[in-house]
């Protein structure tokens, strides 16, 4: 395959997940000359290898992360566990992803107004509204507008919603008596035909993937913006973004491909768009005299208040059949508590439709056959029931993402390091979200209890926080149209612009914000 | 519960393998499934040519998905055979699924002085155990066990569990890895048509 930069490009987006995918597409629709750099490969062919990667053990990981082109340190109080946290290849982290999205509440825009925590963003819930409504046909998310704390919308869903599980007919019998209100998911997950994508047929697999192309990945917007004329180059990781002399503009971005060949792709405008934590190596790493903090760095902001969301969790066994893992997505959660005081942080809660162990899975790592495991599988699957809720970790200076000087990639670039630990206030809303999982669990009556709370939590795989926009190029790094501070023409699309992260899933305003930069984007193309 | 070739097919159909010697439609309706014809049934699938295993590769699978799986499965043989030779279409696992079980084979002739597939049922399960494979990590080319339990044990585990027949056998219809529908996690039990939307529809 050509892997030669494109002449005459005016723009080049580097990354080709949705964040990416999305600005080539709209961007090439509208008569750009856009080029995607992509790091990772092509996942052509049939997914149900991947699929047989992830039931069977013994298998390598489907999507191939955790080589050494993926290294990384953390040297925070918590562990990352960063390449089980995205992934590289068209599509990006969709390819993985669960595909539960929804939009963020209003007080999420105003934090700092509201309760005097986090940052504003420099754009309201009402400057994204029409995004979001795009994002969601973008998508194809089937959804129903049944949630009364949800921020006000104008139309449908463009997809029906899944109904509801067996298992949250079990739950709604106690959270009616608690006075807890239960709504439908939004899915980014085909309930019909959508898109010429075939609908859910049940798999069960969703995470790490779905087979049948119902759940959306980003392979559906790169795949169209190359219908229109975009050219996307697998495989070309890109080290360093070079600026002119006046330090105003980015000139080109110096990728290398798999021959060892190292190429420079010039373009009008550069857009970045590789996640949370590559986005900040990427600036870093193109440190130069004019910046040597790194680019677009000036306000020393550029990896600084990094966040995910922390998950809680709470579970256990009743005495009848709850259905568990026949589908691999939710169908029920609830935003009651999401816009409470006390604590501040957003908490959504789920109710999963995976709870347990799944047959097929446990007899593939158990230690006898025959009727011995029959008996083992009888035991261990059928009654499980469990809660999950993502809850919100508020910005800190000392949770960042930097780069690890001491440790190289295999190409000889420093690795990005994560330093992140879970604070008191979000361990204390961990613990608000398991007092009411556990309420929820006592009416129901469920017995041999687990709990994922302050102790045991671990992050959601959202990154973000670490190139925040705000109107203040002294404290933030993208204006609010994503454009970088210090150079012209340095665009950033994907949730390190986030200035506070919610408690929602964040790949639905990931998109909204995209489709957002490539309207402001094409403004200035003319 | 009885398997069937079709229910061997749906797996296949879910890891990607379909056409050819493996359509479902061929096998169509599910009655001429049951049929039994052993020798006839690998004639057709041997019309494929060099990709269908030799006879003692599938008759070394089938015997030790007898001891693998549940003792209430019956029509084991017909719904390996089916998986088996649907399986070695796909030429990464054909040559190490055949290693593997002529190993197999080769260990039990040596050991126990006949074929593994003429072993009685309880020495096939001793065999596996002393060999380790229990206790393996499944590792496709890793040392005897490790691929005894990879490409024998695990291979047979998942065209059992991953199928709706199986699946029902544990209390579930819709296993991980089957294709069987959005429908079924609505469903009270396994057999009761949908439910009524009881669950969040009151709610919000
Ligand atoms: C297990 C899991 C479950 C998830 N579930 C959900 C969910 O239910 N809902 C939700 O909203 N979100 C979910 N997410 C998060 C979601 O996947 C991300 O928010 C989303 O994919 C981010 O989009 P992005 O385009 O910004 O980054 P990514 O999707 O990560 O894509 C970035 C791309 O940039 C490429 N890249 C990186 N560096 C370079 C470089 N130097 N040169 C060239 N290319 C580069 C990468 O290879 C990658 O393909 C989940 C994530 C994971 C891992
Ligand atoms: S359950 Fe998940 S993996 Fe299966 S078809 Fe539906 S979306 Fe895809």
């Amino acid at each position: 395959m050509d892997r030669t930069p494109v002449a005459d490009a005016d723009v080049c987006i580097v990354g080709a997940g949705p964040a990416g995918g999305l600005v080539a597409h709209r961007l090439a629709e509208s008569g750009a000359a856009v080029v995607v750099l992509e790091a990772g490969p092509r996942f052509d062919g049939d997914r149900r290898e991947q699929l047989e990667q992830h039931v069977r053990p013994g298998l390598d990981g489907p999507w191939e992360m955790g080589g050494p082109r993926d290294a990384f340190s953390s040297s925070g109080e918590s562990f990352y566990p960063l390449n089980a946290a995205r992934v590289k290849g068209v599509g990006g982290s969709t390819l993985h992803w669960q595909g539960m999205v929804m939009r963020l509440h209003e007080r999420d825009f105003e934090l700092d107004t509201r309760h005097g925590v986090g940052a504003d963003w420099p754009v309201g819930y009402g400057d994204l509204r029409p995004h979001y409504a795009a994002a969601e046909r973008e998508f194809g998310v089937a959804g129903a507008a049944d949630n009364p704390y949800a921020p006000p919308r104008d139309e449908p869903y463009p997809l029906p919603a899944f109904r509801p599980s067996h298992s949250d007919s079990i739950f709604a019998e106690a959270c009616e008596r608690l006075g807890i209100d239960m709504h439908s998911v939004g899915n980014a997950r085909n309930s019909e035909p959508y898109d010429d994508r075939s609908p859910c047929v049940g798999y069960g697999t969703c995470k790490p993937v779905c087979p049948s192309g119902a759940k959306y990945t980003a392979e559906s917007h790169v795949e169209k913006a190359e219908a229109a004329g975009a050219r996307v180059i697998d495989r070309a990781r890109v080290r360093r973004l070079e600026h002119d002399e006046a330090g105003e503009r980015v000139v080109a971005a110096a990728y290398t491909t798999p021959d060892g060949e190292t190429h420079r792709q010039e373009a009008t405008q550069f857009v970045l768009a590789c996640g949370g934590v590559e986005n900040v190596r990427l600036l870093l790493l193109s440190d130069s005299d004019r910046y040597p903090d790194g680019l677009a760095n000036s306000s020393g902001a550029v990896g600084r208040y990094f966040m995910d969301h922390l998950f809680a969790g709470m579970g256990g066994r009743l005495d009848r059949p709850t259905r568990q893992n026949h589908v691999g997505f939710n169908t029920s959660e609830c935003h009651q508590f999401y816009d409470d005081a006390d604590p501040v942080n957003g908490l959504k809660l789920e109710f999963l439709n995976y709870a347990g162990p799944s047959p097929v899975i446990d007899a593939l790592h158990a230690d006898t056959w025959g009727d011995d495991l029959l008996d083992q599988l009888d035991e261990s699957y059928g009654t499980h029931v469990s809660m999950g809720a993502l809850v919100e970790q508020l910005p800190r200076e000392d949770n960042y993402v930097g780069l690890d000087r001491e440790t190289t990639d295999d190409l000889g670039d420093p690795v990005p390091e994560i330093h992140w630990s879970v604070d008191e206030q979000t361990e204390a809303a961990l613990s608000r979200a398991n007092e009411i999982q556990a309420r929820v669990l006592d009416e129901l009556g469920v017995e041999d209890r687990w709990t994922v709370g302050p102790d045991e939590t671990g992050p959601a795989y959202h990154h973000m926080g670490t190139t925040r926009m705000g109107d203040d190029p002294e404290s933030s790094v993208v204006d609010a149209e994503c454009r970088a501070h210090d150079l012209d023409n340095l665009w950033i699309s994907g949730s390190s612009v986030f200035p506070t992260g919610g408690a929602m899933n964040p790949t639905l305003t990931i998109a909204a914000l995209s489709l957002r930069l490539a309207e402001s984007l094409r403004a200035q193309l003319g | 519960m009885r398997l069937t070739r079709r229910d061997a097919l749906a797996v296949l159909a879910g890891l990607g393998v379909t056409g050819g010697a493996v359509s479902l439609t061929q096998f169509d309706p599910p009655t001429a499934d049951s049929t039994g014809k052993e020798g006839g049934s690998t004639g057709e699938d041997g019309a494929s040519g060099d990709d269908t295993p030799p006879t003692a590769v599938r008759d070394t699978m089938a015997a030790a998905a007898e001891v693998v799986y549940p003792s209430a499965a019956e029509g084991v043989s017909e719904f390996v055979e089916t998986y088996v030779v649907g399986r070695a279409r796909d030429d990464s696992r054909r040559a190490a699924m055949v290693d593997a079980a002529t190993e197999l084979d080769d260990v039990a002739r040596d050991w126990e002085g006949a074929a593994f597939a003429d072993l009685p049922a309880a020495d096939r399960d001793r065999l596996l155990r002393e060999l380790g494979v229990d206790a393996a990590d499944p590792v496709p080319d890793g040392t005897l066990s490790e691929r005894l339990r990879f490409h024998v044990v695990n291979e047979l585990l998942y065209a059992f569990y991953a199928s709706p027949t199986g699946g029902r056998l544990v209390g579930i219809e819709n296993p991980i890895g089957h294709p069987g529908g959005a429908e079924s996690y609505r469903r009270a039990t396994m057999d009761e048509p949908e439910t009524t939307d009881s669950g969040g529809e009151t709610d919000g």
